[in-house]
């Protein structure tokens, strides 16, 4: 049941560099019935072709987003599967990892076939990450195997983490038998004893309750044995601590199969922001302070982190004008990722623009198996892989000299809680071709 | 200089906690008065807003408020309709239509005020009180409490004293420290005033850093207390003391108590504060709150007029004219 069709018709992007695997060349793409048929300079545009003015940009490899709140089904007023598919076509995202702490949430085949066939005809392929508990209530195992079968490839109950550790240890192992990957939300409840935000000296100076970067560490540290231990592969959400990046990289080294992501907003901003008790600022895991975004983006460049993924996650302006304590945690992120990271990591921290598209393409697409076509019943097509001949179009052209404004109204998500209002941005996504169809051509969505 | 809200003892800076503390005297004055009501905010209206009900810091502001000729509107949201997740924008925005001057909020969310503050428009917003915060009319009327205490020992008029009397005194401020909204508005009122205070309580009590806070810390009551020349003593709230923050509210009375046998320690002039409401035998013993060195009631009575104070300069920046007199002829 391949629900993916390739569009008809030839694209030309002309103009700018195409990152191949050779690396970045200057040349145009051809775009024939959904697929790359060329790269090479100077192409003359059949008749009828579509033509995408890439002068400036970098053309490569659709964006993956490991990390996506959807909210559909459940809370379709902060997002919908649309809206949020349109929001990750303006931020370059070609598929999404929708996740799983929906209402109800993705705990079974039915409202999993269900999130599928709503994503199967939007701007963006909605992949989708399972419950690993039914209910996420960390107890019995949900039915990981019906899941696989669907094509689901990643299992979390995030929103939390398995407090368990004997449940954690059990799902591990099931999921190995499967050749799927367990992904964790790192927080021990217990050690995060309610806490709203990064334990420190903003937490004691406004009397917000704070959780420690200990509650992180103590479960990396956990699943990072569990998993050592039974051989199984493991992927760590939204790392954002110093010591999580020191125990993946010592884990690493040691040859657990480990592989980890940060959100933007962790290698963007620190714990002072929450001085306004602007909820816009409340996230989980809190923002923390300078030394452990520093060492977010270390572990970035390193390689110790694999992928940059959004974590985005809408909420309606009602519940993020509720008082500090009681409003939702989560921020958007798909349409400012790429901004963000390519300043921060590329203007700033010197990090070479093909290593951005790793982070933000190619390992996330091979972290949730999205790289290979026709490997999930479901058939979604092929992301992450460099631009060259053969492989399907999902492309992403971006403009590194651009620069934007961040208006939250502005956004294509339902909700507008960004924390980057009003902010200058650096970069900007200018087309997303899917399957051959540009569905944002000059930054305008156009379905 | 002042305002235009109080959420914060930071809003103050060093020269306007004086400013509070002298106008707070002369108010002090008209309540000896048989008449005991001025009119400098005649025609305004101050809503009080509790999220969280305190009779007594509510009351204590009403007072204030009426006391100043100002129209009062009590709404009593703890009780009403306002229950955990709803929007305290809209709350804000029905009191907003009702054309208030200003309005005081206790909240248990910390940081509740400060979004208050930015979701009116033109209307002052005091905080009386927000979660673990701060709770500013609380330090500055203990301040004034001590001033007041000092000032008299020395045979002084406090409003003549600007913060003289407090450079160089140590000031223990101890128990919950890490919950308590009181010890962080007099942490920065203190500090700001030139004394040097010291934070005490078991670990578990003490906020997580105390950065950029001026004071020292110590995790023993006993070393610190006979150089003390205040001992601010903070509520410990009983569930704190049944396993979650110290073993017991015996072992916390026994290592953190105000023990008859520690006040008899204390030296020559030193005083004790309580915010209340205190509970006796376990931060302080009933001996010791009935000492004559223990100002907890004078705190209360002393409530009203530095919230007159810090109203009246809010609300008109200190240039309307206090004409006690004319208040007299007014009745
Ligand atoms: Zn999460």
């Amino acid at each position: 049941m391949h629900r993916y069709p390739l569009a008809k018709g030839t694209v030309v992007i002309r103009g700018g560099a195409v990152l191949t695997p050779a690396g970045l060349v200057d040349a145009d793409v051809v775009i024939v019935d959904g697929l790359v048929t060329a790269v090479e300079s100077n192409v003359t545009a059949p008749e009828g072709a579509t033509v995408l003015d890439a002068e400036g940009c970098i053309t490569g490899p659709g964006f993956v987003d490991l990390h996506t709140h959807l909210r559909e089904p459940g809370k379709e007023q902060a997002e919908t599967i649309a809206s949020g598919a349109r929001a990750a076509a303006l931020g370059g995202y070609t598929a999404v990892v929708a996740m799983p702490n929906t209402s109800p949430c993705l705990d079974s085949a039915f409202v999993v076939r269900a999130v599928l066939d709503l994503g199967a005809t939007t701007t963006t392929e909605v992949a989708v990450a399972g419950a690993i508990t039914v209910g996420r209530a960390g107890e019995q195992l949900a039915p990981i195997a019906e899941l696989a079968a669907l094509g689901v490839q990643l299992f979390t109950d995030d929103g939390t983490g398995v407090q368990h550790g004997g449940v954690a240890r059990r799902a591990l192992d099931y999921c190995t038998g499967l050749g799927v990957t367990y992904a964790e939300h790192c927080e021990d409840l217990a050690i995060a004893s309610g806490g709203v935000v990064h334990e420190g000296a903003w937490s004691a100076k406004l009397g917000l309750p704070g959780q420690p970067a200990s509650a992180e560490e103590a479960m990396v540290a956990r699943d990072l044995l569990l998993a050592g231990e039974l051989g199984a592969r493991i992927h760590l959400l939204h790392l954002s601590t110093v010591g999580s990046v020191e125990l993946v990289r010592a884990a690493k080294a040691k040859g657990i199969a480990v592989t980890a992501e940060a959100a933007p907003h962790h290698f963007t901003l620190t714990d002072a922001e929450i001085a306004s008790y602007d909820a816009r600022f409340k996230v989980n895991p809190p923002l923390r302070p300078d030394e452990h975004v520093a060492a977010i983006i270390e572990g970035l460049c390193d390689g110790t982190i694999d992928a940059i993924a959004t974590d985005h996650a809408p909420h309606t302006p009602e519940t993020k004008d509720l008082p500090f304590d009681e409003a939702p945690p989560g921020m958007l992120g798909l349409e400012t990722a790429f901004s963000l990271a390519y300043e921060r990591l590329v203007e700033a921290a010197g990090m070479r623009v093909e290593r951005l598209f790793d982070l933000l393409s190619t390992n996330p697409a091979r972290i949730a198996e999205l790289d290979a076509a026709g490997a999930r019943p479901y058939g979604h097509t092929a992301h992450g892989a460099r631009v060259a001949p053969g492989i399907p179009a999902n492309l992403v052209v971006v403009d590194p000299s651009a620069r934007w404004t961040v208006a939250g109204t502005a956004l294509a998500s339902l909700a507008t809680n960004t924390p980057y209002e009003g902010r200058s941005m650096h970069g900007s996504v200018r087309h997303t071709i899917l399957r051959g169809e540009p569905v944002v051509i000059s930054g305008e969505a156009q379905r | 200089m002042i305002g235009p809200h109080l959420l914060s003892i930071a809003d103050l800076g060093h020269d306007g906690i004086v400013q509070v503390l002298n106008v707070a005297e002369s108010f002090a004055e008209v309540e000896k008065r048989t008449m005991k009501k001025v009119p400098a905010l005649k025609g305004k209206v101050i809503a009080t807003m509790f999220f969280e009900e305190s009779t007594r810091t509510r009351l204590s502001f009403e007072t204030a408020a009426k006391r100043l000729s100002a129209d009062v509107l009590s709404l009593s949201v703890a009780t009403s309709s306002v229950k955990k997740g709803e929007s305290l924008k809209d709350t804000l925005k029905t009191i907003e239509a009702l054309g208030i001057d200003a309005v005081i909020i206790r909240h248990r969310s910390s940081g509740a005020p400060l979004q208050a503050a930015r979701f009116l428009d033109d209307i002052h917003v005091v905080n009386a009180g927000d979660g673990w915060h701060e709770h500013p009319s609380q330090g500055l009327l203990d301040a004034f409490t001590v001033r007041q205490a000092w000032a008299a020992a020395a045979g002084v008029d406090p409003a003549t004293t600007g913060s003289s009397l407090f450079q160089g005194k140590k000031i223990v401020i101890v128990g919950d420290i890490a919950h308590s909204r009181v010890a962080r508005s007099e942490v920065l009122a203190y500090t700001a005033l030139g004394a040097e205070v010291t934070l005490v309580a078991p670990a578990t009590l003490l906020p997580p850093s105390v950065e950029g806070w001026g004071v020292t810390v110590a995790h023993r009551l006993d070393p610190v207390l006979a150089d003390a020349d205040l001992i601010s003593v903070l509520r410990l709230q009983a569930e704190r003391g049944s396993g979650e923050c110290v073993p017991s509210l015996r072992e916390f009375t026994e290592t953190f108590g105000m023990t008859e046998a520690r006040a008899e320690r204390l030296k020559d002039g030193a005083l004790i504060t309580h915010p209340g409401p205190m509970v006796r035998g376990v931060e302080i013993a009933s001996a010791v709150a009935d000492d004559p060195r223990c100002l907890v009631t004078t705190q209360v009575h002393n409530g009203v007029a530095v919230r007159m104070a810090a109203l009246y300069l809010l609300l008109t920046g200190g240039n309307a004219v206090l004409d006690h007199s004319e208040a007299n002829r007014d009745a």
